[in-house]
């Protein structure tokens, strides 16, 4: 028995790391400035989509159609010769098989780009507007973003094999000293969690010890008090809103081994992070990571057939119920401040 | 009294333009029957919707469960009770109205975006069980359909019988086709000068005064709670008969209309519309689903008829990007006109034709800024 | 008469009240007008035809009913292609592929009953609501005789129920459910595709030459009609094996990490996975299993398996190299060597390039047999198609002999139980056919699922 709760609160801690991740961005922007970002979910579809696109152009082929030969299905054979091998050899090959955290490198900038776009371009209009507005405005754009990258991509999930190093599972009993192939858990998973603790503790390390963090935790607590100061607190949070762009893109890169993307999957990941996010109290990244935790903890032990024996179904509501209660006993989720978003 | 007149010339007029859709909805390809149906039965769902989110300014993001209540209600009144309409829509709209009671109580007690999780947690649970270990009630995916073997009690003791696959009717008079559709228009006229007169009320100024200054009103002492649990009920209630109406035209209930997307959806066409004015919220229903039904149903044969005008080279071209934004695209027209629609009009349509009325009415006076955004006229 | 100013609608604010009121007024005109003029609607249909949309002009128009977007998608885009195909090949267009192979046939390659197929199509994002609108438009208002296409059982169960109220034809895209031909069949509703219960049968007896007898099986089901179906058929087919049934855990449809329930299986003592998932479901539960190190494990002295009862080419693209070696069956694969299966493969092939999928194949064959029955009928009067095609027996289209049953609208016909291939030569070729299970093992007695057909006549007239 134990090693079955163990290996179920591990995979709770990795699903709490994943919950986390796509929370921090969404708080960040709320907590900065105010603004309700319905986009998220397409900040991190973006990140995925930048991932696919590495993989596509690594993986480009020359397709030679020879008229002689048919294929078995009746079409002319078409012949493919993959262009990164032909051109590079053996280095060609390894770029492809690490596609996914190469276009980490690609990612950073791209997402970085769109947000401060995003933000200068129609966010920034919405500071005095009411939240409604925000949201909806942000809503229409994730559509938008959501179906341009279907009308190029199609409907369809697009797999991105994970290097051949991390695939498969690793032992993790046996590491701790216990019998072998009694509690391993996938490489991919624990990569995706380490990456997920490392983000998150820089997203705290920077607010908490660069000057920079400094003056943007105080433009969080007093927006006009810091501006009077004459410090240019605007460009700082348009900064803001570039970093958790790029901490969404880079959560959906990583995501990609995990999960095939589609147009849709930062829709899925929407309403998931938004919960999160109220249950741990707006504006709070403490609460944002620590109410990811607790969701991802509690998800993994009530998908058990023995909890689910005793109360039927009770992991397909499990997130929203726990959103309820701590609702309903914390006003302000687990960490929210006073007077946030209540009007 | 010309206020009072104003309403009464306000809703002859609607009932008018709505009886009269058969007509000139022909020239746009939404004159058959199952599409103005949906244009009354998604009319009823915003204008409910609107008494709460446009009057007291609560934004609840689960009311597509009291309309998924309502449908599945009402088909159980078909298979156990009778065929007949009445005794459905009335046991949905109480049955969706006790649901929102209870989630209404509970959601009310939090406030702005906390009061929207809770409600989007509530239906998002309901739509989960809806799909799952509910089936032996809702018969999950495949939903809750009319079969011959339903034991319809209150037909056997009256001793009607159907041949083949039963449907609603109407005191025997079969509820399909335009008939089915005059029956919601019916309703949606109801409906629409019910929330008329709420608006108008002492009640609905209360409403729009929690809008306004909730914490003021509290402090004054006065508790402002029941009358947001009244407004919660009554959108919950008319959510129902909305449900409970789709299921009249269209037997089945399916879970996916408890879904968030679908909460959503009632959202947008209020927004769309024009939040807190009567007309808006209809209207954006109206237009989202014109844009569901008839854009998506463009496929490649019938641009390529349409544009067949155009030289060789060109047609094609205007093809190949028109196709994008309709057929399977036509959520990306919706998400652009959304985007433009909150940027440059955030009183939604409404707000547009007012402006074009001023223009209209004097042009070069400076048209004073409308109270765009939900702010009550005081 | 109460003291608080009652509340003004938006248009009439001060600034626009002239405005405003002109145009009620005006509007209210033309609406005068106009419901003067509508009841004239209701007479409309009531002489124009004796049955629904019976076709006056030189053409025929069917309504395709197809997931071009949600989960289901690939399979849709992939039926509307061979539904293209089979119109022009009814129409006498192209290289009239299965038309040559048909046996008994009387299809002449010039449309059906002389009138040239045309058709309307609908985006039904696999949700039985937007089906069934999509459905409902096409009758009503673009006048299809016949609606076909689907991919999710849901869908098919949904829109059959509507057709019969219609009084119109639904010929079942891919719908693989047992309640699709059982608890809900329908008298106007047709399927050629299998079902759960047959892949079962199917399935089984390989299983146990493959595996063994002796095994312990944990099932994850897609938690729905479908779903349950299948983990029923499979657990009583392989149960009748010797096999013994862990555990059977449901997991939410639409799930995208099955991580917290695929983690308890590693200790669970079973030594076989089923996972009872299709669509998107499937491709991503198995690739995650396979992360998780179950092929990699030996469990019971034996090594772990895992198996897909019902598998598709597209879903096994999708799912990529997870699917190298697992077990499952299909309908129809296009590397079948019979006529009829290489006739279809080479014309869809020239076509559009790649081999047909076995949801394109179901789509082709039911457009065709629903031709055939329609000309053997002489009319397009429901009724009498349903006669034709009730009991019918057809040979040529890639499943052997078949006979479409009477009793409950279901095809009798062989199964393929399939292999994802370990080293795809290409991308089309991801399964190999192991082994093709004959019609008479197949065949199962239809009162085990219930349901009721209801009557064909008096056929419903619709609006």
């Amino acid at each position: 028995m134990f090693e079955v709760i163990f290996l179920q609160f591990l995979n709770g801690l990795d699903k709490g790391a994943a919950y986390a991740l796509i929370a921090l961005g969404l708080t960040l922007v709320f907590g900065t400035l105010g603004v309700v970002n319905f986009a998220h979910g397409a900040l991190f579809m973006l990140g995925a989509f930048c991932a696919v696109t590495v993989r596509m152009v690594l993986t480009m082929e020359t397709v030679t159609i020879d008229p002689e030969q048919l294929s078995p299905w009746g079409a002319p054979l078409e012949i493919r010769e993959p262009l990164m091998q032909a051109w590079l050899g053996d280095t060609g090959a390894v770029l492809v098989n690490y596609s996914v955290p190469l276009s980490l490198l690609i990612t950073i900038p791209v997402m970085f780009v769109i947000g401060v776009a995003l933000e200068r371009g129609i966010i920034k209009h919405f500071y005095k507007r009411t939240h409604a507005e925000q949201i909806l405005v942000t809503f229409g754009l994730a559509i938008v973003a959501q179906e341009v990258i279907k009308a190029f991509f199609g409907p369809n999930p697009m797999p991105q094999p994970m290097p051949d190093a991390a695939r498969g599972a690793a032992d993790i009993g046996a590491w701790l000293g216990m019998q072998a192939n009694i509690i391993t858990y996938p490489v991919w998973r624990l990569i995706y969690f380490l990456f997920a603790a490392v983000v998150i503790g820089g997203v705290f390390a920077f607010l908490q010890f660069t000057t920079f963090g400094m003056v943007v935790r105080a433009g969080m607590a007093d927006r006009e008090t810091v501006g009077l100061l004459g410090i240019n607190i605007d460009r700082r949070f348009t900064f803001m809103f570039g970093l958790a762009a790029v901490v969404a893109g880079m959560a959906g890169v990583m995501y990609t081994p995990l999960l095939p993307p589609n147009y849709h999957i930062g829709m899925d990941f929407l309403v998931l992070s938004f919960v999160v996010v109220v249950v741990g109290g707006m504006g709070s990244l403490p609460g944002a990571v620590a109410a990811g935790f607790l969701l991802g903890i509690l998800q993994s032990f009530a998908s058990m057939t023995q909890v689910k024996a005793v109360f039927p179904g009770i992991d397909q509501i499990i997130i929203y119920l726990v959103a309820v209660v701590i609702l309903l006993v914390r006003p302000r989720g687990l960490m929210g401040r006073r007077g946030v978003m209540e009007s | 009294m010309s206020s009072s007149r104003n309403d009464l010339l306000l809703s002859v007029g609607f009932a008018l333009v709505v009886l009269a859709m058969p007509i000139w909805l022909a020239p746009f390809g939404a004159g058959y029957p199952d599409l103005l149906q949906r244009f009354m039965i998604y009319g009823i769902f915003a204008v409910g919707f609107n008494i709460l989110f446009g009057l007291t300014g609560y934004l609840s993001f689960g009311h597509a469960a009291f309309f998924g209540v309502g449908s599945y209600t009402a088909v159980w009144s078909f298979k156990l009770l009778s065929l007949d309409a009445f005794p459905a829509l009335i046991l949905a709209v109480i049955v969706s109205g006790l649901f929102a009671l209870v989630i209404g109580y509970l959601s009310l007690r939090r406030s702005g975006i906390y009061f929207s999780i809770l409600t989007l947690a509530f239906a998002q649970m309901s739509y989960n069980l809806a799909y799952s270990v509910l089936t032996p009630i809702t018969n999950g995916e495949t939903g809750l359909q009319l079969t011959l073997r339903d034991p319809r009690v209150l037909d056997a003791i009256t001793g009607q019988t159907y041949v083949g696959q039963p449907v609603p009717t109407l005191l025997g008079q079969q509820l399909s086709g335009y008939a089915g559709f005059y029956f919601c228009a019916f309703f949606l006229i109801v409906a629409f000068v019910l929330a008329q007169r709420i608006a108008g009320s002492p009640f609905g100024m209360m409403l729009k005064a929690i809008k306004s200054n909730q914490t003021r009103m509290q402090f004054t002492g006065f508790n402002t709670r029941p009358y947001a649990l009244s407004a919660f009920l009554i959108s919950g209630m008319y959510a129902g008969l909305a449900g409970a109406l789709l299921a009249v035209t269209d037997p089945l209930a399916g879970a996916e209309r408890m879904q968030w997307t679908a909460s959503g959806e009632v959202v947008l066409m209020t927004i769309l519309g024009g939040v807190g004015t009567l007309v808006g919220p209809v209207i954006g229903a109206w237009l989202i689903k014109y844009f569901e039904n008839i854009l998506s149903a463009l496929n490649d044969q019938i641009l390529v008829r349409f544009y067949s005008f155009l030289p060789e080279g060109v047609s094609e071209l205007a093809v190949k990007v028109t196709s994008k934004f309709v057929g399977d695209g036509w959520f990306l027209t919706l998400g652009l006109v959304f985007v433009l629609v909150v940027i440059f009009l955030p009183g939604g349509i409404m707000e547009g034709v007012r402006r074009l009325a001023n223009l209209f009415r004097r042009p070069g006076a400076p048209t004073p800024r409308p109270t765009a955004h939900v702010q009550p006229a005081e | 008469m109460h003291p608080l100013p009652p509340l003004k609608e938006e248009l009439m604010t001060n600034s626009s009240k002239g405005f405003s009121r002109r145009g009620v007024l005006k509007t209210g005109l033309a609406g005068i007008l106009a419901t003067g003029v509508s009841p004239l609607i209701f007479t409309r249909g009531a002489w124009a035809q004796e049955f629904c949309n019976n076709p006056t002009g030189s053409t025929v128009t069917i309504g395709l009913n197809l997931p071009l977007t949600g989960a289901y998608a690939e399979e849709g885009a992939d039926e509307q292609k061979a539904y293209e195909l089979a119109f022009q090949h009814l129409n006498g267009e192209g290289d009239g592929g299965l038309l040559n192979v048909l046996k008994p046939s009387v299809l002449k390659g010039n449309g059906i009953l002389g009138k040239k197929v045309t058709y309307v199509s609908s985006d039904s994002q696999t949700k039985s609501d937007v089906a069934r609108a999509g459905a409902t438009r096409m009758i009503e208002r673009d006048g299809a005789i016949m609606i076909t296409g689907g991919s999710s059982s849901g869908e098919a169960i949904a829109v059959q129920g509507l057709c019969q109220e219609m009084g119109i034809i639904f010929m079942a895209g891919l719908t693989h459910s047992n309640d699709t031909t059982g608890k809900d069949k329908r008298r106007y509703g047709f399927r050629h595709f299998f079902n759960a219960y047959q892949s079962g049968i199917a399935l089984a007896p390989v299983l146990g030459e493959q595996y063994g007898k002796d095994r312990r099986a944990y099932h994850l089901t897609a938690d729905y009609t479908w779903g349950w179906t299948q983990e029923e058929s499979i657990k009583n087919a392989t149960e009748a094996l010797g096999w013994e049934t862990v555990a059977a855990v449901r997991t939410p449809l639409g799930s995208t990490d099955y991580s917290q329930y695929l983690t308890p299986i590693l200790n669970s003592g079973a030594d076989v996975l089923i996972l009872n998932h299709y669509g998107l479901d499937m491709v991503n539960s198995l690739p995650q299993a396979v992360q998780f190190g179950l092929r990699d494990r030996q469990a019971n002295g034996k090594q772990f398996e895992i198996i897909t009862p019902l598998i598709s080419e597209l879903m096994a693209k999708g799912a990529g190299e997870a699917v190298r070696g697992v077990f499952g069956t299909s309908n129809w694969h296009w590397n079948l060597q019979d006529e009829g299966s290489k006739a279809f493969t080479k014309s869809f092939g020239a076509a559009y390039g790649s081999p047909p999928s076995q949801a394109a194949h179901t789509a082709y064959v039911q457009a065709l047999l629903y031709a055939d029955a329609v000309e053997r009928a002489g009319t397009f009067y429901p009724p009498e198609i349903i006669k034709a095609l009730e009991g019918h027996e057809f040979d040529g289209m890639g499943n052997g002999p078949t006979l479409y049953r009477a009793e409950d609208h279901q095809c009798m016909k062989s199964v393929l139980v399939v292999q994802g291939n370990a080293a795809p030569p290409s991308q089309f070729d991801v399964l190999n056919v192991v082994q093709e299970v004959s019609r008479d093992v197949t065949t199962y007695d239809h009162t085990i699922f219930g349901g009721e057909l209801g009557p064909a006549e008096p056929a419903p007239v619709c609006a």
